[in-house]
């Protein structure tokens, strides 16, 4: 069977600003539990301790959101992400205490060895353990595998490929998580975790699944980051039709989405020409709604802004290098 | 003063070049563990004594070192601290151990010249604490926040094993040094080639009727003060200021002495110790000359 993971609590929190409510997370858990989705993830969008002035601050604290969903889920798991360099490990003890059982661990897909110490914790006290290579479109296959190898032994269980810019085309998924597939062999799973920034994620979840990943990610509605991530619901239907074992009920998950995310939603997440740009350009998608910020700030184009992130080959966790573009930009418009 | 650089890895090697050009200070010895190492043989080649024997050979000289600059991991120096402190020998801390107080040199040095062991915080804390002083010696500072990114190159295994090492100990220097009440610091590894030059991103949290000029003015004494002794360190733009914060964006362009000229983390941290190094030398010898000129 397919395990699923909703990250609306989590990746949807870019598209909210960090401004999830206990209620919001009280009301998604409880639709998402009862509708069979086996794991949740809340967190900041920029993982435990990204509420910042560089990521934005959280309305409320993330581990009250943590708390609140592991006392809402009656039998879903509660995930949260973490990126080392932003959080550090005390914040994972804190979200265990708080209810969570699984951790997920996230890099940029050539730096997986920052994530020893925090794997090593996350086992160490009992929790299961995920691995994110962000950034996976920048990096061929084997290199990508050899990354995988390193959370593996450091105790991940299952490595995704994350496809953080949503640049991914089909084959480009397969390839990735086959070279995956084969050098874990039993030692972890893989999982994809997709965005729908070139308008392709439930498709290339699809490949992932052909290529031999046993967990997915999407979130419900897309509520997520970019263009949105891979809206759950749509992936369950194509797994019913395709005979992949989900154990999530479709007609639960289409009214979850319609009756209780999109009403949190501040918007509909749109596959527009920012989105485009970022799936294009190879930019992280959580980057979206500060390029606008910056753009309306300075009074330059945050299309362009995102064009020249990408240029600049700017990774997930640089957000405030977005200011500098923005600030590049408009002395190059006075020049 | 006769110098001895406990440590042959980058840190090590970079700091040799720095402190051979210093008038004040004669590097005299390198001690390593990996007899291949490139930095060991590049001190033979300036003429140093060398050994992987340890910190045993270094102290069973005849003619010990005056200073030790400890460029190993934290847990080496934790276990070495001791031994230079009963052999005399000051020491001047490049790792994470934290054992002496933390210096950034235009901040704090003048208070801890005299000081058996002290420690120089992170790459990223030299970078950017002087920059939250500079704001907090105008204004109070609730809250002070860093973004590091350097080089996937320029980090070695030692940083990268013990990342979370890196953001706690810049977060209390950010407080302790800095004069922030609250502090924050997150690094990034940027793998991007060529290499990316090392960035600074530092946000302070000020009241709402700040004096901007004068924010803005503390800022740029401390760019050039800094850039006295680190040539690569300028400020990106203007600081920016928004309601309740400040934003000032830093680039640092290392001498390419060992590394080339991106790692400007690897060279903040080698030139804050060689500063360090050469004001304790001038202390030492301006206190020797008093003592001549009364007897």
């Amino acid at each position: 069977m397919l395990r699923l993971t909703d990250t609306s609590l989590r990746d949807g929190s870019h598209h909210k600003r960090h401004q999830f409510t206990v209620s919001d997370v009280e009301s998604i858990v409880a639709a998402l539990d009862a509708s069979g989705v086996p794991v949740i993830e809340v967190a900041h969008g920029d993982g435990l301790g990204g509420s910042s002035f560089t990521y934005g601050f959280s309305h409320t604290p993330e581990q009250e959101l943590i708390r609140t969903a592991a006392k809402t889920a009656r039998n879903a798991k509660i995930a949260v992400l973490m990126l080392p360099g932003v959080g550090v490990k005390d914040d994972i003890g804190v979200a265990q205490d708080n209810g969570a059982s699984i951790c997920r661990i996230a890099t940029h897909c050539t730096e997986a060895d920052i994530s020893v110490q925090h794997f090593g914790l996350a086992r160490e006290r009992g929790l299961e353990t995920v691995g994110f290579l962000m950034m996976s479109h920048s990096q061929p296959p084997e290199a990508l595998a050899r990354q995988a190898r390193i959370m593996a032994d450091a105790g991940c269980q299952c490595v995704y490929v994350v496809d953080s810019a949503g640049a991914l085309v089909l084959e480009q998924v397969s390839d990735r998580v086959a070279a995956l597939v084969a050098e874990l062999g039993d030692d972890a799973q893989v999982g994809f975790h997709g965005h729908e920034n070139l308008g392709l994620s439930v498709a290339n979840s699809v490949a992932a699944v052909r290529a031999g990943a046993q967990q997915i990610d999407g979130s419900v509605r897309g509520f997520g980051a970019g263009a949105g991530n891979t809206p759950l619901e749509a992936f369950v239907g194509v797994c019913d039709k395709l005979g992949f074992e989900t154990g999530v009920d479709f007609f639960k998950i289409v009214d979850a989405a319609e009756d209780v995310v999109r009403p949190v939603m501040p918007e509909e997440c749109l596959l527009d020409r920012m989105a485009l740009m970022m799936g294009y350009a190879g930019v992280y998608s959580s980057f979206l709604k500060h390029a606008y910020t910056q753009a309306e700030r300075y009074g330059v184009s945050g299309a362009q802004i995102l064009v020249r992130a990408g240029e600049r080959k700017l990774v997930g966790g640089q957000e405030d290098q977005l200011i500098d573009i923005a600030l590049e930009l408009s002395r190059e418009n006075v020049g | 003063m006769k110098a001895a650089i406990v440590g042959s890895g980058n840190i090590g090697t970079d700091l040799l070049y720095k402190l051979a050009r210093s008038p004040w200070i004669e590097p005299r010895w390198m001690v390593g563990i990996d007899p291949a190492s490139e930095g060991l043989s590049r001190a033979r080649e300036a003429g140093l004594e060398t050994t992987t024997e340890g910190v045993e050979w270094l102290l069973r000289q005849d003619e010990l070192p005056d200073l030790v600059f400890e460029a190993t991991s934290a847990s080496v120096h934790a276990a070495n601290a001791p031994r230079y402190a009963e052999a005399g020998i000051r020491a001047i801390d490049l790792t994470p151990a934290a054992i002496g107080p933390y210096v950034v040199p235009p901040v704090n040095l003048g208070e801890h010249r005299g000081a058996p062991n002290i420690n120089l915080i992170t790459c990223g804390g030299q970078a950017t604490i002087p920059m939250v002083h500079a704001v907090s010696r105008v204004v109070p500072v609730a809250y002070a926040e860093i973004v590091a990114s350097v080089a996937s190159v320029s980090a070695g295994p030692g940083t990268r094993a013990n990342i979370d090492e890196f953001t706690r100990t810049t977060s209390r220097g950010i407080e302790s040094i800095g004069g922030a009440e609250r502090g924050k610091a997150i690094i990034v590894l940027n793998p991007s080639t060529p290499p990316m030059i090392m960035r600074d991103t530092i946000f302070c949290a000020i009241p709402d009727d700040a004096d901007v000029d004068a924010i803005t003015d503390s800022i740029a004494r401390m760019e050039s003060d800094i850039a006295s002794y680190v040539p690569g360190y300028r400020l990106l733009s203007e600081p920016q200021f928004d309601p309740g914060r400040v934003s000032i964006f830093v680039e640092v362009e290392g001498a390419g002495d060992f590394l080339p000229p991106y790692a400007g983390n690897l060279d903040i941290m080698t030139a804050a110790a060689t500063k360090v190094g050469e004001e304790i030398a001038k202390e030492v010898t301006n206190a020797a000359a008093d003592r001549h000129v009364t007897a």
